[in-house]
């Protein structure tokens, strides 16, 4: 069996939704699943003019190689990309991405889930808020719900 | 010991610089201890880490528990709970 290797990138520029599916799948016939999730910078009903993304150089990428890693183990992936931006993101705008694949639906709905909840956690990156009116805001509190998340997978 | 010590988020802000190495005494054995010891250093260190139980920390590059031993790290990086994602 060959062994599966996940792609992680931190980067400051955008991402491209479609060019990260094809290039997880190009050429391969085993996969039959694919499930992407996207998550995106909200404005707060219009109180936030932009996120700062801040990380840890060198743990956020080996934090989230160790993530990915668990998740292609536990759940068979055929395939995993997690990519994670940093610096000012405005409203619509991407954060982060994560794509897993598998012969089947459940292991791939499984696979970036977990991937996300791990991620939110245990990867070190935090989020400071930009008012709309300028003034810079207060960095995110980290919720319970998301430990509960991580938790479920115990 | 000599270690180096990244800070990040609010914790980063609090005690207004992004790293410095610090000459640690040899009472401080644990993450415990040595969170304990920076509160001793000044204001801006006690307002960073006055609730030591919300502090993460990190010996070079990986996730450790306040109970840990700190001998043998290189880079120790003190952060507040994470919120990406």
């Amino acid at each position: 069996m060959s062994i599966i290797t996940p792609s992680i990138r931190v980067q400051a520029t955008d991402f491209d939704l479609q060019a990260e599916i094809t290039a997880l799948t190009a050429g391969r016939k085993n996969i039959g699943a694919v499930v992407t999730f996207t998550g995106l910078c909200r404005d707060e009903q219009g109180a936030l003019s932009a996120l700062e993304l801040e990380h840890y150089p060198g743990m956020a990428e080996a934090e989230m190689l160790r993530i990915g890693e668990l998740a292609i183990e536990r759940f068979s992936l055929l395939g995993l990309t997690a990519i994670h931006r940093y610096g000012k993101i405005l409203p619509g705008g991407n954060i982060v991405l994560v794509i897993a694949a598998a012969p089947h639906r459940q292991a791939a709905f499984d696979g970036a889930n977990f991937v996300m909840d791990f991620l939110k956690t245990s990867a070190p990156f935090w989020k400071k808020e930009h008012a709309a009116d300028g003034r810079q805001g207060d960095w995110i509190a980290a919720k319970d719900t998301d430990d509960t998340a991580r938790d479920k997978w115990r | 010991m000599s270690v180096k010590l990244v800070y990040f988020a609010w914790v980063r802000e609090r005690i207004g610089k992004p790293e410095e190495d610090l000459d640690l005494p040899t009472s401080v054995v644990t993450v415990g201890d040595l969170l304990a010891h920076l509160t001793t250093l000044g204001e801006e260190y006690e307002n960073a880490l006055q609730f030591p139980e919300v502090i993460r920390v990190a010996i070079n590059q990986e996730h450790a528990e306040h109970d840990e031993p700190i001998a043998g790290a290189r880079e120790i990086g003190i952060f507040p709970p994470m919120t990406g994602g």
